[in-house]
C-alpha cells in the first residue's frame, strides 16, 4: 500500500473521557498522519489506554471530538470504525484463549466476506509470524505470552486495516521478546499501516516511532520527534529513568 | 449429530456411529419401557424432554453467551400463557360479553400452529426487554437482575386478574386446548389393532421431535458467525469489539434466541398439562434448569440433554424409593419430595463443583467449523 503522502490521517480535538464522575482523558489534542508510527508514553493512569479505546470506539467520549479521514467519528459505534480501517490491539492481548491459533486468526476477519482477500492476509501474516504459523492448530490459551501478543497483532492484521492502535504490546514480556514484537510492528508499518501506539517501555517506543506524544495526568505534556523525545531532559528524568 | 455421541460413555469416544446409533435407539423405545413401570415414567419422560428444550435455551444464554441468567423460566411462563389465554375458555369466562360480540362465546380456541409462534414472538420479545436494560452488566449484577425480572413475570401472572383478567391470578388457568395436529389430537388415546396407545406416547415422540429439531438448529448456530461472536464475546468482551462484532445485538440475540425456546416450550407445557399457574414458574424452576445445564456441562448440547435427562428422572425415582422408605423408618414423611428434589441438585452441584467442574459432559473448546475441529484435534 502506498503511503498517501502527508495526509493527517487521525486528528483528535480536545478529547476527553470521563467513567462516572472521573475524568480520565482532560483534553487531549494529537494528529497523526498515513503511514506515520507514532507513540503515545506516560506513566501509569495517565489515561494512555482510555485514549487509545475512545478512538477505537470501546469508550464513549465525554468531550472533543475525533476525525479519521476527515471523517467525525462520534456517531460510529466500534464495530464500524473496524470497517473504516481503526483496529484495535487491546491491553493484556485479548485473545480467545478457547479458540485455536487459526480460528483466533479467522476471528480477526469476521467484518470481512472476501475469502481470497483474507486468504491471502492470512499467507501474509503468516510470513510476518512463522512463530504463528507453527502454532495454527494449537489452543490460544496455551501459548506463551509474546506469543499470544503477536497472534493479537495478527488478528488485527486480518481486518486489513489502514490504523492499528496498539495498547503495551511489551506488557509483560522479556526484553528479547519485546524486540522481536517491535520488529514485528516495524514490518507491518513498511507494509503501509499507519500506527499508533502506547507504551510503557518508553525508550523503544521512541526509537522504533517518528514521532511521540508524553501523556501525564490524561493531558498531553509533550510531544515531537522521537529522537526529540529521547533527548529531552524532562522525558529521560521522568520515563526513561535516568537521575536529572 | 455428532454431539449425541458423546452422551454415551466410553463408547462415545471409541465408536462415535454406534453411539449415535444406541442414543437414537434408546430414545425411541425409552417410552416402552417406561410404560413397564407405568404411565406415571411416560410421563416423567415427557417432562425431561420438555426439560431439555429448555436446558438447551438456557445453554445458548448462558453456555455460549455467556450471559447468567436466573429468570430463564419467565421465557416459559410467557409461552405457557400465551398458549393458555389463546387455546382456553379463559377469554370467554373473563370477557363473556365481548367474547360473545367476537362470536367466540367459548373461549379463544387458536391451532397449535398459530399458538406456538405467538407464543415464542412473545417470548423472545420478552427476551429483548430484559437484555436492553442488562447490556452493560456481567456476573453477578446481572444474575440479579435477570432473577428479579424471572419474578417480576411471575408476580405479574400471579395479579393480572385485576383489573382486567388476563391470567385468571394464582388459580391459573383451567381447560387447555391439548396439541391438536391437523386433526389429530395428541391428548386422546388412540386403539390400534386392538392396543391401546396412550396418548402420553403420542406427546413424547412430539416432543421428541422438537427436541431433535432444536439440536439441529443449535448445532448450526453454534459453528456459524453468530455462534463464534457469541464464543468471542464470552472470552473477551473488549478483544470481540475490537474485531468487530456488534457486542449488543449479540447480546440481544442470545437473549432473545434463548427466550424463544422457552416460549415454545411453554407452549408445549402448557398443551401437555392442560392447566397453568403462577407457580410452576417459580425461581426454583429458574434454578433447576440453570443446574441442569451446568451440571451436564455449559456450552454442550450433550450436557443439557444430559443434565436435563438426568435431574428429571433421579428426582422421580427418589421420590419413588425414599417415600417408603421414610414411611417404613419412622412411619411418617419426614421429608417432602419437593424438598429432597431441592436437596439433590444441591448436592449434585457440589459434587460436580468438586470433582467435575467442566460438567458431566465438558464443552469442547472450539467453536468453528468442523473441519477445524478435526484438524486441531488431530494434532493436539
Amino acid at each position: 500500500m502506498p503511503s498517501d503522502g502527508v495526509k493527517t490521517l487521525l486528528r483528535l480535538a480536545g478529547v476527553q473521557v470521563a467513567y462516572g464522575a472521573i475524568e480520565a482523558v482532560k483534553g487531549v489534542d494529537l494528529e497523526l498522519f498515513a503511514g506515520e508510527m507514532v507513540c503515545l508514553i506516560g506513566a501509569n493512569g495517565a489515561g494512555k489506554t482510555t485514549t487509545l479505546n475512545a478512538i477505537a470506539g470501546t469508550l464513549p467520549l465525554s468531550g472533543g471530538s475525533i476525525s479519521y479521514h476527515e471523517e467525525d467519528l462520534a456517531r460510529l459505534p466500534a464495530h464500524k470504525r473496524l470497517r473504516r480501517g481503526i483496529a484495535l490491539v487491546p491491553e493484556g492481548r485479548g485473545i480467545f484463549t478457547r479458540l485455536t491459533v487459526e480460528e483466533n486468526l479467522r476471528m480477526g476477519a469476521y467484518i470481512r466476506k472476501d475469502a481470497d482477500g483474507v486468504a491471502a492476509d492470512m499467507a501474509r501474516v503468516f510470513d510476518m509470524l512463522p512463530r504463528i504459523h507453527e502454532r495454527l492448530h494449537q489452543v490460544a490459551g496455551t501459548l506463551s505470552g509474546g506469543e499470544q501478543q503477536m497472534l493479537a497483532i495478527g488478528r488485527a492484521l486480518l481486518s486489513r486495516p489502514r490504523l492499528l492502535l496498539l495498547d503495551e504490546p511489551s506488557m509483560g514480556l522479556a526484553p528479547l521478546v519485546v524486540e522481536k514484537i517491535f520488529e514485528v510492528v516495524q514490518s507491518v508499518r513498511q507494509e503501509g499501516v499507519s500506527i499508533l501506539l502506547v507504551e510503557q517501555n518508553a525508550n523503544l517506543a521512541l526509537e522504533f516511532a517518528q514521532r511521540g506524544y508524553v501523556m501525564e495526568s490524561g493531558r498531553i505534556m509533550l510531544s515531537g520527534s522521537g529522537r526529540e523525545l529521547l533527548a529531552n531532559p524532562a522525558v529521560r528524568a521522568a520515563y526513561l529513568g535516568e537521575a536529572s | 449429530m455428532n454431539e449425541l455421541a458423546e452422551l454415551v460413555p466410553y463408547l462415545g469416544k471409541h465408536k462415535p456411529r454406534a453411539a449415535r446409533a444406541l442414543v437414537i435407539l434408546l430414545a425411541l423405545v425409552a417410552p416402552l419401557i417406561a410404560i413397564m413401570f407405568g404411565r406415571t415414567w411416560v410421563r416423567v419422560l415427557d417432562f425431561a424432554l420438555l426439560y431439555m428444550m429448555l436446558a438447551l435455551g438456557l445453554n445458548l444464554v448462558v453456555g455460549y453467551a455467556g450471559l447468567l441468567d436466573l429468570g430463564y423460566i419467565a421465557f416459559y411462563a410467557v409461552g405457557a400463557y400465551t398458549w393458555a389465554f389463546l387455546a382456553s375458555p379463559h377469554f370467554a369466562e373473563a370477557f363473556p360479553a365481548l367474547a360473545a360480540g367476537l362470536g367466540a362465546a367459548d373461549g379463544i380456541h387458536l391451532p397449535f400452529w398459530l399458538v406456538l409462534p405467538v407464543g415464542a414472538a412473545l417470548a423472545a420479545m420478552a427476551g429483548i426487554i430484559l437484555g436492553f436494560p442488562v447490556l452493560r452488566l456481567r456476573g453477578d449484577y446481572l444474575a440479579i437482575v435477570t432473577l428479579g425480572f424471572g419474578e417480576i413475570v411471575r408476580i405479574f401472572m400471579n395479579n393480572l386478574n385485576y383489573p382486567v383478567n388476563i391470567t385468571n391470578g394464582p388459580q391459573g388457568i383451567n381447560l387447555l386446548d391439548s396439541m391438536n395436529l391437523f386433526g389429530w389430537d395428541l391428548a386422546r388415546s388412540i386403539k390400534l389393532w386392538g392396543v391401546k396407545i396412550d396418548s402420553l406416547f403420542f406427546y413424547y415422540y412430539f416432543f421428541l421431535l422438537c427436541v431433535v429439531g432444536s439440536i439441529l438448529f443449535i448445532q448450526r448456530l453454534q459453528i456459524s458467525r453468530i455462534g463464534r461472536a457469541w464464543a468471542a464475546m464470552r472470552d473477551d468482551e473488549l478483544a470481540a469489539k475490537a474485531i468487530g462484532i456488534n457486542i449488543r445485538n449479540m447480546k440481544l440475540l442470545a437473549f432473545a434466541l434463548g427466550a424463544t425456546f422457552g416460549g415454545v416450550a411453554g407452549g408445549l407445557f402448557g398443551a401437555f398439562q392442560g392447566f397453568v399457574s403462577p407457580e410452576s414458574f417459580s425461581l426454583m424452576e429458574s434454578i433447576a434448569v440453570l443446574v441442569m445445564v451446568v451440571f451436564g456441562g455449559m456450552g454442550n448440547i450433550a450436557g443439557a440433554i444430559a443434565g436435563a435427562l438426568i435431574l428429571t428422572a433421579l428426582p422421580e425415582i427418589l421420590r419413588h424409593i425414599a417415600l417408603p422408605i421414610q414411611q417404613a423408618l419412622f412411619g411418617q414423611v419426614l421429608l417432602d419430595p419437593e424438598v429432597l428434589r431441592m436437596l439433590l441438585y444441591s448436592l449434585a452441584m457440589i459434587l460436580m463443583m468438586l470433582l467435575r467442574p467442566g460438567g458431566l459432559i465438558p464443552a469442547h473448546a472450539r467453536y468453528s467449523r468442523p473441519e477445524f475441529i478435526a484438524a486441531g484435534e488431530a494434532r493436539a
